[in-house]
């Protein structure tokens, strides 16, 4: 063996963790950490890859030369008013036209009682920043948007999931999970629900439902978060009345302009009972002394130019065609004893795996075959949910979308293969407990 | 074109895109701090094109797992021409396959752990209770099972029980069709970096690696704050200089170039275990290549720069 040239050793010895602050971190901190499913995502934004993973909404159809020209008219005429400070509750003309957007749903509101926020994932923000405390209980479906469980967790909320079926969420279950969060000790501060095309589930309470839920919230003292984001892209009917249209008192409602206009301008709102208003507004001007003026007045004049009801129809014949081919390239391409629901808007479709596959473990094997998808546990606050995945229909074109479907059938075709191999077919500790599930079979 | 142009590749489509995305932006940064012209590229189609177009300009890959270690971009390059740093395609190749590599290192007189490395198609010809019987009698437990091809850590697993073992193999081969098995070594974990700046390779001192969980696994990894490392490592100076002279080692009997890093767990007894070697390193902000590359009293850009023009004068391969 050769004579090992090393360099000389410096006399001092390095102990590092790469990161100074390591001691200084608050405890809420301490989970955000990096992971490798997360990590894997990196290849969805490749053009090779059939990228079902994401909720970006498709804007390809703007107007984009009515926006150009009415932004420039906007800076022309208004320009240093709209570049300058706002109100930290919102510009005035913007939550008039909020209202508008709000009564396609059934609700009446007051322009005063809306909050705009810097989209309506900053409303969460501040909803749960002014309502909980360590330990607070939040009940949410299972599964949930895995941005509002963040948010959950970045204030150390104990989030408790109600199971749902084929119309939503348990009306019981829900009962149940109050009782017994109180009997507890827990303060349960609110529900949080998405009862337009859950992301991920894709389901939609009816409007009966909606009401035996704000039932139950009556019965028991709770406040009901309504986060409907998407609830405007009705693909089957006229949007289905808000849950805030059957109540004033015991709801907020989280709006956004993100899926029926544009997401860059981040403007969302929360509309909120009078006393919670304040509160919020006083959160706000601390968090961001207002939300972007730019980006309201922009919005405003948007509204103001453009048949923005017409752009939605648009949207939703663009969505609808999306959604068609992602129900027929899975009814084609999906092994037996695979089941997803059949969503009437939004953008997701929720998928059962055949009995042991594990979404999470399969995801290296998709990336592979150059298709994404988002695995279950990510919509769950408990580590459950390995048996789902979902599944976005909003981006990729129609045949992309039936190409990717094909892709992750093969995925699965041979994750299942090698199961049996190895004698895994059965279930195991991947399988997730029944109540977590969005129900039974809708295909 | 310029002469001091240096064009870094990073991203790729592998497991490992988003951690050499990482890699690739510090050694952009710490090449153009050095003074040297850097394009960024990630790996697309027309790349080839491109780089004769920019006059087949020095290549240093940054490129983690799949085509961008196991040696077919390197084929690529070579076909048309582009000089690039690090091994060959065929070096490259032979090291990224943990089942060749270690199987090199082995005949070399390195000491390797037992591994037995299997294909998928093998479990489904032969059935797979046997195997995975025979997997358990020969290597014992804990053992570890892990890609064949692959880094990061992703896809690893230590089995402790033989009924954990087929969950672990599943999981493996979710990266890829080859698996390697081998026994599970305690000791003290060490990564040794190897340079050669034109005047033979050489061993920058050992990074010791103490992950909090106690498994070096992709998290530990990439989360600052999750791992210790001690630079220059806790060890012996006789240790030392078995780590330093495995390394080294290892570069040569693969035929590797520039730069590699060799994975050892000293057992007991003061003896490395030969791991890994990987061909393109990680240089990432948690990374232990620039953690071995300050211990030694260098700058990492000067040095990556002296590696680019080696490259250079190399030319063509």
């Amino acid at each position: 063996m050769r004579q090992t040239r090393s360099v000389t050793v410096p006399e001092t010895r390095r102990d590092t963790r790469l990161d100074r602050y390591v001691a200084s971190y608050a405890d809420r901190t301490h989970g955000l950490t990096v992971s490798a499913v997360r990590a894997l995502f990196s290849v969805a934004n490749r053009p090779e890859v059939v990228s079902l993973a994401g909720g970006m909404p498709n804007i390809a159809d703007l107007p984009l030369d009515a926006v150009a020209e009415s932004i420039a008219q906007l800076i022309r005429t208004r320009g240093t008013q709209a570049m300058q400070y706002g109100s930290g509750q919102g510009e005035e003309r913007i939550r008039e036209q909020i209202c508008e957007v709000m009564a396609e749903e059934q609700i009446s509101a007051h322009a005063d009682d809306v909050t705009v926020t810097t989209g309506s994932q900053q409303a969460l923000d501040l909803v749960t920043r002014t309502f909980v405390d360590p330990g607070d209980v939040v009940l949410a479906e299972a599964p949930s948007y895995v941005g509002a469980l963040g948010t959950f967790r970045a204030y150390q909320a104990q989030v408790v999931h109600v199971a749902m079926d084929d119309h939503g969420l348990l009306p019981d279950a829900l009962e149940q999970a109050i009782v017994a969060s109180r009997a507890q000790g827990k303060r349960v501060k609110f529900l949080y629900t998405i009862p337009n095309f859950n992301n991920p589930s894709g389901i939609t309470q009816p409007l009966e439902r909606r009401r035996q839920v704000l039932d139950v919230a009556t019965r028991h003292d709770l406040l009901i978060v309504e986060d409907n984001p998407y609830g405007l892209l009705n693909l089957e009917s006229d949007p289905i009345p808000a849950i805030r249209s059957l109540d004033s008192e015991r709801i907020i409602y989280l709006g956004s302009f993100s899926k029926t206009f544009a997401p860059g301008f981040r403007v969302g709102w929360a509309l909120a009972p009078h006393a919670v208003r304040e509160k919020l507004v006083l959160a706000q001007e601390s968090a961001t002394l207002c939300p972007p003026v730019f980006s309201q007045f922009a919005i405003s004049s948007y509204l103001d130019s453009w048949d923005w009801r017409r752009q939605i129809t648009s949207f939703k014949d663009m969505y609808r065609a999306r959604r068609d081919a992602m129900l027929e390239g899975l009814s084609e391409h999906m092994p037996a004893g695979t089941t997803w629901t059949r969503p009437a808007g939004g953008f997701f479709v929720w998928v059962t795996l055949p009995e042991g596959l594990d979404s999470q473990a399969m995801l290296p094997r998709a990336v592979t075959a150059r298709v994404a998808y988002v695995p279950g546990p990510a919509f769950y606050a408990d580590g459950f949910g390995t048996r789902f995945m979902r599944l976005s229909y909003c981006f990729p074109t129609p045949e992309r979308i039936i190409e990717g479907t094909r892709r992750l059938g093969e995925v699965l075709h041979e994750e299942l293969e090698m199961r049996r191999t190895f004698g895994l077919g059965v279930a195991g500790p991947t399988s997730s407990r029944d109540l977590s599930g969005p129900g039974p079979d809708l295909s | 074109m310029t002469d001091n142009l240096v064009v870094v590749l990073a991203g790729g489509l592998s497991h490992e895109r988003d951690v050499s995305l990482r890699s690739g932006r510090r050694v952009a940064a710490a090449l153009r701090d050095a003074g040297c012209e850097v394009l960024e590229s990630d790996v697309t189609a027309g790349l080839l094109g491109r780089l004769t177009d920019l006059g087949r300009p020095v290549v240093f890959p940054v490129l983690h797992g799949g085509a961008g270690e196991d040696g077919a971009l390197r084929q690529a390059l070579e076909l048309v021409g582009v000089p690039f740093v690090g091994a060959s395609a065929a070096a490259s190749r032979g090291a990224f396959d943990k089942a060749i590599g270690t199987r090199a290192a082995g005949r070399a007189g390195l000491r390797t752990p037992q591994q037995v490395a299997l294909p998928d198609d093998l479990f489904r010809e032969l059935g797979a209770a046997d195997l995975v019987a025979a997997l358990g009698e020969r290597l014992g437990f804990p053992m570890f099972v892990k890609p064949a091809r692959s880094g990061s850590a992703l896809g690893c697993t230590r089995v402790d029980r033989i009924e954990d073992l087929p969950q672990a193999m599943v999981k493996a081969y979710g990266y890829g069709q080859s698996a390697v098995v081998e026994a599970f070594l305690t000791g003290t974990e060490v990564a040794v970096a190897v340079v050669d700046t034109g005047d033979g390779p050489r061993a920058l001192p050992a990074v010791e690696i103490r992950p909090d969980s106690g498994v070096y696994d992709y998290e530990a990894r990439y989360t600052a704050g999750q791992t210790r490392f001690i630079a220059p490592a806790e060890i012996s100076d006789e240790v030392r200089d078995r780590c330093a002279e495995m390394a080294v080692r290892a570069h040569e009997v693969l035929d590797l170039a520039d730069i590699s890093r060799t994975d050892m767990i000293i057992g007991d007894d003061g003896e490395p275990v030969f791991l890994e070697v990987n061909v393109s390193p990680g240089m990432t902000e948690t990374s232990l290549l620039p953690l071995a590359v300050e211990a030694a009293g260098l700058d990492l850009g000067t040095l990556l720069l002296q590696l680019a023009d080696v490259a250079r004068r190399r030319g063509a391969r």
